[in-house]
């Protein structure tokens, strides 16, 4: 009898190896640029993909095992929640304005990431990057899954979630986040994964995530914190991910860096934007508030953002143009953005309201050198409007920003009692800039910009004709229900009724 | 915050969301419902992809295939993300489990010399085409239209890595590291291996998703996991004493099972749609399904040698038979 012959151990790195980069092979019956198109137009250069490091060695027989494991948690609490009416536990109803947001304006960018992760799975001449973009576009479809489904239970008895789905589409402030990642997916590769794998997942994800599910916890809301947890093991191996690309396109060419640069100042600024909405919704939305936007800022933006970037100096790379603009608008933008959302809440799906004296005493703890002296006043302004029964409402469309798509409610760095505005001329037209940075965006790639769907300009055009009831019928708005302020809605009086039913022997 | 709340029952405002209760009427609307309908974005796309300005972010027309409504499409296993997930870690448990039994008792040192030789040969190379399939699925995903259609090829893409990834497993298990060198090897020089090598990278290039569904997904696997799964593995293997290895791919079978019908479903609700998607559905069928054949019989042959024409030629006739069924004639 033949003795056997002991196996050579392998190592897990080796190991890994050969289950995932050594299934690829170099095509011969076609030419690589045929295969893989789309890889050479943006200018990065690549030389070796061999010397992609896996940012994470993850087989699929172990993925399924774990994720599995999560999903099974994560649908067992969510049906004790909705059995329960889980939702009487939130701290009251104000609160259901930033869940109201997140379904339409968030969950659709995460099956918009996934799509264009399968794409970069496919795209990239690498196993390795391929393998680890695959994962993340099947994470990406758990996710916008995961959130529809936690939020379900809270369609059938409150308003504003029932159109999320056309919102997506055709809601005003729903253009912000849609062409934030229409941007990215009209992107080639290489620029796609600065801006979701990078400037998303790595630099703003912490920001979305961390505030936004304690936030989740602190006002009793056990089925977003839910699906936010459930989905921090893979953000994780989302932002590692990232961080590796940026770091192999930097270390493959020298002449990578200005490119990749570009970049980092394009979708830096384009994601502090998104994340002003989550800034507001921190500071304005939540009954009980966890931290403020300033500080959520603080440590995971500048903390965590400035230990990143002096990490990536050694690749020459700086932090992006937009910093010291953003540290300048810490201060203001929430409150300008509440505003803005305020005046025009006629034409929102979710509720806004004049901020009480504890909440107000709050943001100028929080806000010290500008809510008493900027803010504080106009709340007080509105307020006596209300109170004498000539509510202010702008009935005015704004003028909205032609890279961000925000109105132009934001002010200059430096002077906070200016507006700021900015316009540029191209081809016999005039667009419109809320900042330096949305401007500088533009005038990098004008072709693309100019292309911007803008949801006010489609007020005036056919079909609606400027009609206010049309357009609240064609993005599904059910009006006196969906919108305006929050004291007097429906959800104020269901909520507080249902909970008085649960909680008293009546 | 902790409040103790009586069980109270309280009337919903409404059923479900209001694009479900579009199509479905006003009812409440099952998980796979709200996970899968109309998730993508349809209007008011911002800006045409850098990558090729003459298609939109997400464009239907890039295939030929013509659809009202691609969100007819779905998928009979009701596959979510969570199904999916489940459904594929109670598998994957059998497998592991299988793979130990086969370990622990050293049955690959049992198997007889030549099986275990054909078995290398024909099973390892397999890996890198189901690489392809992969690449080939995620490319779907990708650009295909509507996410009941594009979640379920990414779940096909990920099953493609699953399975090279147990097929790697099986090529270490029983011929070491070089096991699998030898198999790339052939895969990149061997006669044998060229044709499918050919027709795997001649699917890389095809931009048009659904061609290249029926490409990858109804005609070379089609007959490739019968073939090979079925006749080589369950059948010539196992007669000529090394019916461990089928254990090794039951992964495969029940896969393949499993899979079909989702794109039976597929395949008969396209040809259904119009006598345009039929005919194409024929022709690519009939073209790729000709090829599939025709590149399966010398991988098939190192097993089954002088039988292999009339197993091609078998599987060549269910093949068709059961896309007659679907109502589609090659």
């Amino acid at each position: 009898m033949d003795m056997t012959v002991a196996k050579k151990k392998l190592g897990l790195k080796e190991k890994y190896k050969l289950l995932t980069r050594d299934l690829g092979w170099e095509p011969t019956y076609h030419n690589k640029d045929e295969v893989f198109p789309y890889v050479k137009y943006e200018g990065i250069k690549v030389h070796d993909w061999e010397k992609w490091e896996d940012p994470f060695r993850l087989t699929m027989d172990a993925y399924w095992k774990y994720q599995a494991e999560k999903e099974r948690k994560f649908y067992a609490i969510i049906d004790a929640h909705a059995q329960n009416n889980g939702h009487l536990n939130i701290t009251d109803a104000r609160y259901l304005s930033a869940l109201k947001i997140f379904l339409q304006a968030i969950s659709p960018g995460e099956y918009c990431a996934g799509k264009g992760f399968a794409r970069m799975g496919r795209e990239f001449p690498g196993v390795g990057t391929q393998v680890a973009c695959q994962m993340q576009a099947i994470d990406e479809i758990r996710h916008a899954q995961t959130q529809i489904h936690a939020l379900s239970n809270y369609n059938k008895f409150y308003n504003g979630f029932h159109a999320f789905a056309d919102a997506r589409d055709r809601m005003w402030y729903c253009t912000l986040p849609r062409s934030f990642f229409d941007d990215a997916m009209s992107a080639g590769p290489f620029e796609f994964m600065i801006a979701i794998g990078f400037s998303f997942e790595y630099v703003l994800t912490n920001l979305l995530f961390v505030p936004f599910m304690s936030g989740a916890a602190y006002n009793g809301d056990m089925a977003t914190v839910t699906f936010g947890f459930s989905a921090q093991s893979d953000e994780a191996r989302h932002m590692t991910l990232g961080l590796e690309c940026i770091k192999f396109m930097l270390e493959q060419d020298p002449d990578n860096l200005p490119i990749v640069q570009n970049w980092i100042d394009k979708w830096f600024w384009r994601g502090f934007r998104l994340l002003g909405v989550v800034g507001t919704m921190m500071d304005y939305m939540l009954p009980k508030r966890v931290m403020s936007w300033r500080e959520a800022f603080e440590i995971y933006g500048i903390e965590n953002g400035g230990a990143l970037f002096k990490d990536l100096a050694r690749y020459g790379i700086r932090p992006p143009k937009g910093w010291d603009d953003a540290g300048k608008a810490l201060d203001h933008m929430t409150h300008q953005f509440m505003l803005a959302l305020y005046q025009y809440q006629f034409g929102t799906a979710f509720h806004s309201w004049i901020p009480s004296e504890e909440d107000m005493a709050w943001l100028s703890k929080k806000y010290p050198t500008t809510f008493d002296k900027y803010y504080r006043p106009r709340w007080e302004h509105i307020k006596k409007l209300k109170e004498a029964g000539t509510p202010y409402a702008n009935m005015g469309l704004a003028k909205l920003c032609q890279t961000c798509q925000i109105p132009t409610v934001f002010t200059e760095p430096d002077d906070p009692t200016t507006l700021c505005h900015r316009e540029v001329e191209y081809k016999g037209e005039t667009y419109h800039f809320c900042s330096d940075g949305c401007q500088h965006i533009f005038e990098k790639e004008p072709e693309k910009y100019i292309q911007g769907w803008l949801p006010l300009a489609a007020i005036f055009q056919a079909p609606l004709n400027g009609d206010l009831g049309a357009w609240m019928e064609w993005v599904s708005l059910a009006d006196g229900k969906d919108n305006g302020d929050f004291a007097g809605s429906e959800d104020q009086r269901n909520f507080e009724a249902w909970r008085n039913q649960a909680t008293s022997n009546q | 915050m902790q409040i103790d709340l009586r069980t109270v029952s309280i009337k919903p405002q409404r059923n479900t969301f209001d694009h479900l209760a579009r199509r479905f009427g006003d009812k409440p609307a099952s998980r796979y419902q709200e996970g899968s309908y109309d998730i993508q974005a349809t209007e008011n796309l911002h800006y045409r992809p850098t990558w090729d300005p003459d298609q939109q972010i997400y464009d239907a027309s890039i295939t030929k295939i013509v659809m009202k409504d691609w969100y007819a499409l779905k998928d009979p296993r009701q596959y979510y993300y969570n199904t999916y997930t489940v459904a594929r870690a109670r598998q994957q448990e059998t497998a592991e489990a299988n793979f130990s039994f086969v370990e622990s008792r050293g049955l690959a040192d049992m198997l007889p010399a030549e099986m275990k030789e054909i078995a290398l040969r024909v099973l390892v190379p397999l890996r890198h085409a189901a690489w392809g399939a992969n690449m080939n699925n995620s490319f779907i995903c990708g650009y295909g239209y509507a996410a009941i259609f594009t979640q379920a090829c990414m779940f096909h893409a990920m099953d493609n890595l699953g399975i090279a990834q147990y097929l790697s497993r099986l090529g270490l298990l029983l011929g070491d590291t070089e096991g699998l060198n030898e198999g790339k090897q052939a895969w990149l020089e061997s006669d044998v291996w060229q044709p499918l090598r050919r027709y795997v990278e001649d699917c890389l290039v095809v931009r048009d998703p659904f061609e290249l569904f029926v490409a990858q997904n109804v005609a070379l696997d089609g007959l490739l996991y019968p073939l090979v799964y079925g006749r080589v593995v369950d059948g010539f293997l196992s007669a000529n004493g090394a019916s461990s290895i089928a254990m090794l791919t039951q992964f495969m079978n029940d896969w393949f099972g499993e899979t079909q019908k989702w794109i039976d479903a597929v395949l008969k609700t396209v040809a259904a749609e119009s006598e345009d998607n039929r005919a194409l559905l024929r022709e690519w069928a009939g073209k790729w399904g000709a090829r599939a054949a025709a590149a399966l019989l010398p991988i098939v042959q190192q097993a089954l040698e002088g039988n292999a024409d009339e197993a091609v030629g078998e599987e060549m006739a269910a093949f068709k038979a059961r896309l007659a069924k679907l109502g589609i004639e090659i």
